[in-house]
């Protein structure tokens, strides 16, 4: 990972500490405080305040798994929302259909997710840039026109009901229960995903996104890391949108529209790009937006003028966010942090010292 | 009969809207993803001007034409700009964005109801009748014959026209056109107008038509395949794709179900995108350009 030299003085010499996780005493403070905090918020908050967390525990998954294939093999998608769509309706057309427990629907909309995976990956091996956007833009079209099939021809025109999944004859309803059940997923697909950069799989991504000709003379093969980052993306991808039919009890076409997938491309942007921190920060920001501009809203005078055109403030506030994130940010919220971290490191200087200069 | 006039008012729809994405394309390698909305905005613009100039409907045309080719160069200057030499991703994320923005401008200042510009501009759009028996609305007729005009004024002018040729240029090779002293900002500004010009046509001609709502920004979508289909570069290529495109579509309608009509379009995109990415007419170029 980044192993840039700390003001500190922290060096690494042995291996141990190049593997470890958390390298030093602060970090795991501060990782442990982080932890606290994260099991006392349930507790202390007010029903709505968890919900939005469990929104941001849902759409980092989501923007985790876009970061792994965007971010570091480089491959652009724009079918992110077919994905999660897919993966809400295998719940819910298992759970409808054949009354399977969610210890059979999570694994098969897994399985869903990889196979799609390689059909929305087929394409990358011939195309790149523009060509692949267009070509995933398409089969999300075809995923949520299946999706939307399947709901008129069995009769559920305004969506698919989900009965809570059950635990030992106890039904999980209860948002502090979903609440640490999403952080778990979180924290497993964070783990998932850091460790992969670790091995050869996530080099070879990276090489691949630095330079394709180059990777391939190294002798990696470029198809099979290609449809690998695909088929790994889309697994974890489809099994958010199937935590998601589960957490919202109800899945429908309308929920996974194009503004879904640019909302998830917004967030590895408005994140930054490559990192997986950035991805958290954008999913954060992303869904919490929304709420924000309406709060904003409220405090200005004549607020009920505005209630019935929320979502279109919403609409223009978010194009232009994302406007000046590509314009002026490119590196996200990530780029910000870092200029702050560097701005202290620095300090009293305003530049780093020209050897070590580094991106 | 009836289905010979439906195909070839689609097709002359998709084909007024793909050259718009064609001529961005082929001089700056951009995928614009907001023509839905622009041409969108510019069927609103329409329906203001429409109050301004209530018993001169031409004059309101014109002016909202003009509007519109204003809003293509102020969206080229102030925004697409700066996306000179970045990735293409960005860029697309950049027109992407500038769609949703328009999006909820054009809520906030029009409202999400179905407007009607015929009305605000007092005309009526009575139905014809055709040789075979098959009916066509002036309006429909009015699209097709505009998509005739525009497009042997586009051949001409890219063709023999100063500017056109400098187009041409610097779409084959921006460094060398440079070098040769041609003003690139102004050749992409005027394809962003151009673009924004012959979209917001489109989009008039169709709100006259049928209404105007939000549903418009899926026909430029939709009009997306047509541009791919027959090649992202070539304009007769455009109009090809668009008849294909169109066929299909109204064929898949009549014969097997309403619903596939939003879908059609995109499974020819992913056909062709499998058989032959650069299109029936398109220059076989390096697909590398992330």
């Amino acid at each position: 990972m980044s192993s840039q030299p700390r003001a500190s003085g922290y060096f690494r010499t042995d291996y141990a500490q190049d593997f470890a996780l958390i390298g030093t005493r602060f970090k795991l403070v501060s990782v442990i405080v982080f932890l606290l905090a994260l099991a006392i918020f349930p507790f202390v908050a007010s029903p709505f305040q968890l919900d939005l967390a469990t929104q941001v525990f849902l759409a980092s998954i989501g923007s985790l798994s876009l970061m792994l294939l965007t971010g570091f093999a480089g491959q652009i998608s724009l079918g992110h929302a077919g994905l999660i769509a897919a993966g809400a309706f295998t719940v819910g057309i298992l759970v409808r259909e054949i009354n399977a427990p969610f210890w059979i629907t999570l694994p098969a909309a897994a399985l869903v997710g990889a196979a799609l995976g390689i059909v929305f990956g087929l394409p990358s091996l011939r195309l790149r840039g523009l060509y692949l956007a267009v070509s995933t833009l398409a089969l999300h079209f075809v995923v949520i026109y299946a999706g939307g099939e399947y709901e008129t021809r069995r009769g559920f025109s305004t969506g698919i009901m989900i009965d809570p999944p059950t635990v030992a004859g106890f039904a999980i309803t209860n948002g502090r229960v979903w609440y640490f059940i999403l952080l778990a997923a979180v924290a497993a697909t964070l783990l998932i995903s850091i460790n992969l950069l670790r091995t050869r799989t996530g080099r070879a991504w990276r090489a691949i996104r630095a330079h394709e000709t180059v990777a391939e003379a190294l002798g990696i093969g470029i198809a099979a890391y290609k449809l690998l980052a695909f088929v790994i993306s889309s697994a974890i991808t489809a099994l958010a949108g199937a935590l998601f039919a589960y957490y919202r009890g109800f899945v429908s076409v309308e929920a996974f529209s194009l503004f879904l997938t640019i909302q998830y491309v917004a967030m590895v942007i408005a994140g930054g790009m490559g990192s997986l921190a950035g991805a958290l920060l954008g999913a954060g920001f992303v869904t919490l937006f929304p709420y924000g501009i309406e709060r904003v809203l409220l405090l200005l005078p004549e607020a009920q003028r505005y209630a019935s055109v929320l979502f279109a403030v919403n609409y223009a506030a978010f194009g232009l966010v994302m406007l000046l994130f590509l314009m002026f940010e490119p590196a996200g919220l990530v780029g910000i942090w870092r200029r702050m971290q560097n701005y202290f490191l620095h300090w009293p200087y305003k530049h780093r010292p020209v050897a070590a200069s580094r991106p | 009969m009836q289905l010979v006039v439906n195909i070839a008012v689609l097709a002359a729809i998709y084909a007024l809207l793909a050259c718009g994405y064609v001529l961005i394309y082929r001089v700056s390698r951009v995928m614009n993803m907001a023509h839905g909305e622009l041409s969108m905005l510019g069927a609103y613009l329409l329906f203001t001007t429409a109050s301004l100039f209530a018993h001169h409907p031409l004059s309101a045309i014109a002016a909202a034409l003009l509007l519109s080719v204003v809003v293509g160069v102020l969206v080229y200057t102030l925004l697409m700009r700066r996306m000179t030499g970045q990735m293409v991703l960005a860029a697309i994320l950049t027109t992407v964005a500038i769609g949703i923005l328009l999006r909820g401008m054009v809520v906030l200042i029009w409202s999400a109801a179905q407007q009607h510009p015929l009305q605000a501009l007092e005309l009526s759009n009575p139905s014809l009748e055709l040789v075979g028996g098959a009916r066509i609305s002036v309006c429909a007729g009015l699209i097709v014959l505009a998509t005739a005009l525009v497009y042997g004024s586009l051949f001409a002018f890219l063709r023999f026209g100063r500017w056109g040729i400098r187009m041409r240029a610097a779409g084959q090779n921006a460094l060398l056109a440079a070098q040769r002293g041609i003003n690139l900002n102004a050749v992409y500004a005027l394809a962003w107008s151009l673009s924004t010009f012959t979209g917001s046509l489109a989009g008039m001609l169709i709100a006259l038509d049928s209404g105007l709502d939000q549903s418009m920004v899926v026909i430029g979508l939709k009009a997306f395949a047509p541009a791919l289909v027959g090649g992202l570069d070539s304009f007769v290529g455009a109009l090809c794709g668009a008849l294909i495109v169109a066929a299909a579509e109204v064929f898949a309608i009549h014969y097997i179900d309403p619903l596939l009509s939003d879908v059609v379009p995109f499974l020819l995109l992913i056909a062709m995108l499998v058989v032959r990415p650069w299109g029936l007419f398109g220059t076989r170029e390096e697909l590398d350009r992330v």
